[in-house]
């Protein structure tokens, strides 16, 4: 078995949030494992413009209720970062019927647990409740979404709470401070080079009134997405869905507009030095197309690729550099192809004591050029192809896992059907299309090194 | 109320001993009221061994979890690591198959096949495709029974773990959790680190991994959950040729029975980071401690609540002082611990520090309200069945019962437990295991204002 240290390093570790208070939501995993598949759902839309969707599980008696608002991070105004994620924080406080924490405290009391998550493209909301409970979730949900109030004694100490998350999360952890560099670094002018919760000094400056308008602006039932997964069907859902939140009337929706991207026309290099360092890393971050923007031809044969390059132990990297070079501890890719905006193609390599990262690039430089020149086998896609399948049935095990793909999906301006579809998309992707991906993504000119390092560098060739 | 995506350091979550989640799975498995559509099968193979099924053919899944009993509390001194080592090696060559080769069968079929070293038990988890069923049992058959431990696979993992051991030397929230373990338990196997040290995990050799294998993985340690698409019948003979071959018992061992030091002793590890990581603790109620489900109860009210508890209250809600505010009981074979955590920044760890002691002293001397404990009971009884809807904790819980000896039958009396449990009985458990002056302490980071008391 891997033993996952870099992974962990480059943040793509499933949050268990086991004994945390909140623990982190990953809504898009890296690569193909349980990322998709076919969940059968059934769909609806209110006469405002709520689109719902259920996916039935009958195993036990409990169902998962989830509001999703399309907007995220990517969406504030300049100057207004990290506003996405406090307002989904001021979410738990009062509403014009309901003092701040009865939301929760209702939800314990029934049995159930409740959290949130922002990303750069959505903010969701979720509780998951014994199914004799789900009016009353849905409710409170309706209630926040247009009754929500701003009071001045509860945002100041939350805003410390998020100043709390963020040296938690960032600026406790150099390898979570450098991502946050790299990001920046990357995206030249498209705002996903924003961190989601934000610069700490626009955080300190955001106004109640920011965050109100922000609020305003964009919490809407024509702007949101309602997903309900277990023991329920469309039919028993329209009756509750149609009360609680047809009742609220749509409201003009501002469009998406984002700043994009120029020309990438330069390699970008980032170091980070820290004393807290213990295992340098090596990092190479590309933009690359996602479902929602660019070249979108290449993302499904993109998703094969990163399966085959680096996903696991048998993968080319791994093999390579770790078993059978032993230049690296770890070694591996990711791709996510999610997204409204640019995504990105990772590759990253942590070395063996006594191997500096330049002989690290140059090996991992070394598999891209060899892919690039001889492309990927029948055999490795027909493998990679096994495992994506399979990674579909795997995805409905769970009871959630379904809603919160197709909720992602399409907060993010896809279609039921293209989620339905992915395996035979997957299926239907050729080696040449895995090469001419491979060829349009892998161009240094549009991407970010990165260098972890110890602040005493180890010594150079 | 938590950012997605671009951020994660969820590693120290990852890491945490399998005890505690395992722990955590009891806990669950204790809130418990008759389950529809969970029902719990004992299946017996003809060599004798039992294994706990919940069937379920809504998915083409099967879904299985071990767990020898005597986990990395019987590593020997100096090689502290070895259960882990252990646990990441017996995938990574058996039988015919080298690393590469084993690998490529689970990667090919999609099978996903982990084991983990705990405090007390050693586990493992397969899980695979109907359709590749045989070939799964297979490879877990082999992983146990005839693991390779070949030098390259061996030296790669080693230089693995002693990356992440280096790696955890970077995270406060690891150096806190080690530090509080080592101060809870000084003399005892329980203080020493599941993952070892850089010196121990060098020192292990692969004559101590095989036999390691060959002295632990007895049948009569083992216990066994499965759930998903699988019948009695066909998973009893699997059973036999997949467990058939391990020893019948393994080598008699011992791990003596210790109560945590809380001395009220503050330990501060200095480190440079904006945020200092938090963790105390003293003595709790073991898995079969009478007082156990009242203290169970007691904890929700306390720090166990979702965003609901006292600690969240008033540590975070009322006055920001953290994102995170927690609290659990951990109770291990032959030790028991209510532990807590939190993180803040440097200037506001003794702030922190007072509101914790202060709640945990309120609650030692007046108990939890009338409603306080009404609220727990409903939580804790209504979101039982939230615990049923994934194979992987169905197993869990499987595995936990038979672990603690809870009986078969569990599931369906366990409410009722919860229900049973009585105001007076919460305030004489709080008063009996909370101890505000008594909590080991331990921050890592550069708090402000707060002596170390050594």
């Amino acid at each position: 078995m891997q033993v996952a240290v870099a992974i962990a390093l480059l943040g793509i570790v499933a949050w268990s949030a086991a004994t945390a208070r909140a623990g982190e939501e990953r809504t898009a995993t890296a690569g193909g494992a349980g990322r998709t598949g076919v969940f059968n759902p059934e769909t609806f839309t209110l006469d405002n413009g709520m689109r719902v969707v259920v996916v039935s599980n009958h195993r036990v008696p409990v169902v998962t209720h989830m509001v999703w608002y399309m907007v995220g991070a990517a969406d504030e105004p300049p100057g207004k970062s990290g506003i996405a994620h406090f307002l989904e924080h001021l979410m738990f406080k009062g509403t014009k019927t309901r003092p701040a924490g009865e939301f929760s405290r209702m939800v314990a009391r029934n049995g159930g647990r409740e959290n949130a998550f922002t990303s750069s493209d959505y903010t969701g909301y979720y509780q998951t409740v014994a199914k004799d409970r789900l009016e009353l979730v849905m409710e409170m949900e309706a209630d926040r979404m247009s009754n929500l109030v701003f009071n001045e004694d509860e945002v100041e100490p939350e805003r410390q709470v998020i100043f709390e998350e963020r040296r938690a999360r960032t600026d406790n952890d150099p390898a979570a401070i450098l991502r946050e560099h790299v990001n920046a670094t990357l995206y030249l002018n498209h705002p996903y080079g924003r961190p989601v919760i934000g610069w700490e000094h626009e955080v300190r400056a955001l106004s109640s009134e920011d965050l109100a308008a922000f609020y305003r602006r964009w919490y809407a039932p024509n702007n949101a997405i309602l997903t309900v997964a277990g023991d329920i069907t469309a039919a028993e859902l329209r009756p509750l869905a149609e009360k609680y939140y047809g009742a609220i009337p749509p409201r003009p929706m501002p469009a998406r507009a984002r700043p994009q991207e120029p020309p990438q026309r330069a390699a970008r290099n980032v170091v980070m030095k820290d004393a807290r360092v213990r295992q340098p890393t090596w990092s190479r971050t590309y933009l690359a197309p996602s479902h929602g923007t660019g070249e979108t031809r290449h993302t499904y044969p993109l998703e094969v690729l990163v399966e085959i390059l680096g996903q696991g132990a048998t993968s080319r990297l791994y093999r390579s550099l770790v078993v059978e070079r032993k230049l690296a501890v770890s070694a591996g890719a990711f791709y996510d192809a999610d997204g409204l905006g640019p995504s990105t193609f990772v590759v990253y390599a942590s070395p063996v004591p006594g191997v500096d990262l330049e002989t690290l690039a140059v090996a991992v430089d070394g598999e891209i050029a060899a892919l690039l020149r001889d492309g990927v086998g029948e055999d490795e896609v027909a493998r990679a192809k096994r495992r994506m399948r399979a990674s579909t049935v795997y995805a409905r095990d769970s009871l959630s896992t379904g809603v919160r793909v197709l909720g992602a999906a399409l907060a993010t301006g896809r279609t039921v059907e293209e989620v339905e579809s992915w395996p035979a998309r997957i299926d239907a992707v050729t080696a040449g299309q895995i090469a001419a991906g491979a060829r349009a993504v892998f161009d240094e000119s549009r991407s970010v090194t990165a260098l972890l390092l110890p602040e005493k560098a180890p010594r150079r060739k | 109320m938590s950012t997605a995506v671009t951020a994660a350091s969820a590693l120290a979550a990852a890491l945490r001993p399998w005890c505690v989640v395992l722990g955590l799975a009891l806990a669950m498995a204790a809130l418990a009221q008759p389950a529809a559509a969970v029902e719990v099968e004992r299946v017996r193979s003809t060599g004798g061994i039992e294994a706990w099924l919940v069937r379920d053919h809504a998915n083409p899944i099967i879904t299985v979890r071990l767990a020898f009993r005597g986990g990395a509390a019987l590593d020997p001194a100096g090689k502290e690591g070895l259960a882990e080592m252990v646990s990441s090696l017996l995938d990574e060559g058996a039988g015919d198959l080298d690393s590469q080769a084993f690998q490529g069968r689970l990667e090919d079929q999609s099978i996903s096949l982990r084991f983990d070293a705990g405090r007390d038990v050693f586990g493992g988890r397969l899980r695979t495709l109907t359709e590749n069923r045989d070939a799964a049992f297979g490879l877990l058959r082999l992983a146990l029974g005839a693991p390779r431990f070949d030098e390259a696979p061996v030296e790669r993992i080693r230089t693995q773990i002693l990356t992440s051991l280096k790696r955890a030397l970077e995270d406060p929230d690891a150096i806190a959790r080690r530090a509080l373990a080592r101060a809870l338990f000084p003399d005892h196997p329980y203080g020493r680190p599941v993952r070892g040290t850089l010196e121990s995990v060098g020192a292990v050799s692969v004559g101590d991994l095989r036999r390691f294998v060959a002295e632990r993985l007895g049948r009569d340690n083992l216990v066994i959950g499965v759930v998903g698409d699988i019948s009695a019948d066909e998973l009893a003979p699997l059973l036999d040729r997949t467990l058939g071959a391990l020893p019948a018992k393994a080598s008699s061992w011992k791990v003596a029975d210790t109560r945590p030091r809380a001395s009220g002793k503050t330990v501060v590890i200095n480190k440079a980071v904006p945020q200092s990581a938090i963790v105390f603790g003293h003595g709790g109620p073991k898995r079969d401690d009478p007082d156990f489900y009242a203290a169970y109860v007691m904890n929700y009210v306390l720090g166990g609540g979702g965003f609901t508890s006292r600690l969240y209250n008033e540590v975070r809600e009322k006055r920001g002082l953290a994102y995170s505010v927690y609290s659990y009981l951990n109770p291990l074979d032959h030790a028991a611990l209510i532990v807590g955590g939190a993180g803040t920044a440097n200037e506001r760890v003794a702030d922190t520090l007072a509101v914790v002691r202060a709640i945990w002293r309120r609650m030692a001397e007046e108990g939890p309200s009338a409603q306080e404990l009404a609220d727990a009971k409903t939580y804790l009884t209504g979101s039982f069945p939230l615990r049923f809807t994934s194979s992987r904790s169905v197993a869990g819980i499987l595995v936990a019962m038979q672990l603690e000896s809870l009986g078969i039958d569990y599931l369906d009396r366990r409410n009722g437990i919860i229900e049973a449990v009585t105001l007076a009985d919460v305030g004489r458990v709080a008063r009996r295991f909370l101890d505000p002056d008594g909590l080991t302490v331990v921050v890592v980071g550069e708090p402000d204002g707060l002596a170390a008391t050594e």
